[in-house]
């Protein structure tokens, strides 16, 4: 058995993800993505929408890099002048979530065994034709792998997925009026 | 003003007044023509007319940076908004303050491709601190009051503001806003105690400590903390490029200029150190060379006002994040009560090998082969004639790095420069912005023959607005630094680097003529008898911009040198010549 140090966990480049709140204002995301692809930081994955707030949106961006790395997108977002605050989120105190849409071949022969797999991870149909059914799944990155692996032998025609998003689990708010002021 | 109903281009002029602005360098255009209006009867508000807008670019960062106030240029909407943008990116790269303002297409006409539209928003998202498209007559004074505000405050930087024809034409009140309105702008940070406390512990720990001051000193007004502090110290200190002037050279702690054209001293001290306490510089690579090899033994305190650039190239042992007068101040008084307690410096070791390499290696130049005057010659005499209260402003290569290491500095902002950008070009629309900020001063544009060539029209604009710089064109016939490189790394192929201007060429064009034809004194000096002479000459001439043609010989170069990439242990004092450290250290 291998066990990971401290110092590689730090070193070497894994997924992670940050909260950025924003203003809601015109090309907030245009300067996000910007300062990502200006400063050669790769984006895994990109969410964005409204909070409880309508002033504020948030995106959540997933990276692939090391915690240097890291610091410095922090760094560098927080230089924004529409940007209000960053939180990075710890995998384990946190609910993270994607949105799948498969389009998986079906037929009277397969279809019961689709529907199986789709009951198995708690997806739901949304939509079903002759040769066909559309299957929607949320959860995280590993189980919709896991579901698309098991759905890979049908043949999957066509799909199509959210970015992730994330809260932190517990009572506490990262969004807050305050932040405006 | 407030309470009154006015046009929207009204309602801009009378916020750059509000803003503080006094002076305006732009050329008008159709999306702009609303302000130009207002402005011919702005009183308290100066508009330069340049003749291009680059040169507005760099006219009002080069007025930023001679004055530490908020520098203003304005064009139109698409070529003009566009000719702005390597004057954008220029400053930004080295934190000016600048606010640039461009007219933009009416707005039911935005994103049709209309008659000069470019979106210049999107294109200066990258070059700037921060910039705004203004479609509502009456947010413009809110958002000029926010665009001096975010230029001038923390690390300064560029703001764009975008307006279109149609709010610069509409009617509104004028309401010159109390607050800013910016919750996600908070750029002032006060040093922590406990950094400060840990980076005078190092200082004291320390046999081998050497200050790297940067630009973020001049930018900080902090040249008498800094001072005072290096003093109590005693430790030895390196100015970069963009700090040249932040303290004396006549300094005895002083080593000069680190990086690629720095001194043997200034190197080794950061090569050797086993503490660099930097402020307000950021590793750019021209001074560390190549990252891995760079102070391999020193601990590093870093200070800036900007997180960012903390641990970006080099990791800091100590970061700290404050302006570089308050981290200057609290390490002064942390080390004045630590240094009453016990004082067990001892750099006496250090000093005895600074001492020697600084002896040993001074700066200075070779007679050159062909006979032809050498350029740092020239330069030198020009500091030494004109002194230390003249404003010394560059274009870039290497006249550049001459005026930075043959210029003597003893004021901050007496030396201007495109450090980051490295911007040809630069220094006449540079020198004419400096000069309008600061009308009694001499100021010298030290240019290249090369550089000369790119921006020279705003002679035109100095002559006819009675802005009396002097021009010293290094003249050596070619791109010299280019050339320089084709010499020493391309097995002296000389590629497209010859320009045809100097000794023996056909003078195209001829500068002392081209000075005739603008209007500007024109003087030329071929031979190291006369140099003196046409300083002086040139000194004496104030009522109009003169042009000096110093034709030198082209085969100078600038020494010492690191080349790219290559470890600071294998600077060159000359040609193939490496210092002798066996026998120095």
């Amino acid at each position: 058995m291998t066990t990971t140090s401290t110092t590689d966990y730090v070193m070497t480049p894994h997924s992670q993800t940050l909260s950025v709140l924003v203003e809601n204002k015109p090309g907030v995301l245009t300067r996000v993505t910007a300062l990502f692809s200006r400063r050669g930081y790769n984006i895994s994955s990109l969410a964005v929408g409204p909070t409880e707030h309508p002033e504020i949106s948030r995106i959540t961006v997933v990276v692939d890099v090391d915690q240097h790395r890291l610091e410095q997108i922090t760094k560098q977002l927080n230089k924004l002048v529409n940007v209000l605050k960053i939180v990075q989120l710890d995998a384990r105190q946190t609910v993270q979530r994607e949105l799948i849409l498969i389009k998986v071949t079906a037929d009277n022969t397969t279809r019961t065994s689709v529907l199986e797999i789709v009951q198995m991870f708690r997806a739901k149909v949304v939509d079903a034709a002759a040769d066909s059914v559309t299957i929607e799944a949320t959860g995280t990155q590993d189980k919709l792998t896991a579901l698309l692996g098991m759905l890979e032998a049908f043949g999957i025609r066509e799909i199509v997925k959210s970015g992730e998003v994330a809260i932190g689990r517990g009572g506490r708010a990262i969004t807050d009026r305050s932040l405006l002021s | 003003m407030t309470g009154q109903t006015m046009t929207g281009a009204q309602a801009l002029v009378e916020s750059l007044k509000h803003a503080g602005a006094e002076v305006v360098f732009g050329l008008p255009g159709g999306a702009i023509l609303p302000t130009y209006d207002p402005l011919m009867d702005a009183e308290g508000l100066r508009h330069v007319l340049v003749r291009h807008e680059q040169g507005a670019g760099h006219a009002a960062s080069g007025y930023a940076h001679a004055t530490g106030k908020v520098g203003v240029c304005l064009a139109t909407s698409g070529p003009g908004a566009t000719n702005l943008i390597t004057a954008i990116a220029d400053a930004q790269m080295d934190s000016i303050p600048m606010v640039a303002i461009t007219g933009q297409v009416g707005s039911p006409f935005i994103g049709t491709d209309a008659f000069q539209e470019a979106d210049i928003v999107g294109m200066t998202m990258p070059v700037t601190k921060h910039n705004f498209l203004v479609k509502d007559a009456a947010e413009i004074p809110k958002v000029i009051k926010q665009a001096f505000h975010i230029a001038s405050t923390g690390r300064p930087g560029v703001v764009l503001v975008d307006v279109t024809k149609d709010a610069q034409q509409a009617m509104t009140e004028f309401v010159w806003p109390e607050s800013m309105d910016l919750p996600g702008y908070k750029p002032e940070s006060r040093p922590h105690g406990k950094q400060i406390r840990e980076a005078v512990s190092m200082l004291l720990e320390a046999q081998r400590p050497v200050f790297l001051l940067g630009g973020g000193v001049i930018r900080g007004d902090a040249t008498e903390e800094i001072r005072e502090l290096v003093d109590l110290s005693g430790a030895p200190f390196v100015t970069t490029l963009m700090a040249r002037g932040a303290l004396p050279d006549s300094h005895p702690q002083q080593l000069g200029m680190p990086g690629m054209h720095g001194t043997v001293a200034a190197v080794s001290a950061l090569q050797r150190a086993d503490l660099i306490v930097n402020i307000g510089a950021r590793f750019d690579d021209r001074v560390t060379g190549r990252l891995d090899s760079f102070a391999p033994s020193a601990k590093i305190v870093h200070a800036d006002i900007d997180p960012a650039e903390i641990s970006k190239n080099i990791e800091a042992d100590v970061p700290i994040v404050g302006q570089a007068a308050d981290v200057a101040r609290a390490l002064t008084a942390e080390l004045r009560e630590r240094l009453a307690a016990a004082d067990e410096r001892d750099y006496g070791a250090w000093w005895t090998m600074l001492s020697m390499l600084r002896d040993n290696y001074p700066l200075g130049w070779t007679e050159t082969e062909d006979g032809f005057t050498a350029p740092q010659k020239v330069i030198s005499r020009l500091s030494a004639l004109s002194g230390p209260e003249a404003i010394y402003v560059a274009g870039v290569g290497q006249h550049q790095m001459w005026s930075s290491q043959f210029v003597t500095y003893e004021n901050p902002r007496t030396w201007i420069n495109s450090g980051g950008l490295g911007t040809m070009g630069y220094s006449v629309p540079a020198a004419m912005g400096a000069k309008v900020g600061m009308p009694d001063r001499v100021v010298w544009s030290i240019d290249g023959d090369g550089c000369f060539q790119m921006t020279n029209q705003e002679l035109a604009t100095c002559v006819i607005n009675q802005i009396p710089i002097k021009v010293a064109v290094i003249n050596n016939s070619s791109l010299g630094m280019v050339r320089q490189w084709q010499n020493l790394f391309y097995d002296q192929r000389y590629s497209n680097t010859e320009l045809n201007t100097g000794h023996g060429s056909r003078r195209i064009p001829d500068f002392v003529k081209l000075a005739d034809a603008y209007g500007c004194a024109g003087l030329r000096c071929e031979r190291d008898e006369d140099i003196d002479a046409t300083i002086q000459q040139a000194l004496e001439i104030n009522d109009r911009p003169v042009v000096v043609d110093f034709t030198v010989s082209a085969d100078a170069m600038v020494w010492p040198m690191v080349p790219a990439g290559v470890s600071n242990d294998e600077i060159q004092i000359a040609q193939g010549m490496s210092p002798e450290w066996e026998r120095d250290i």
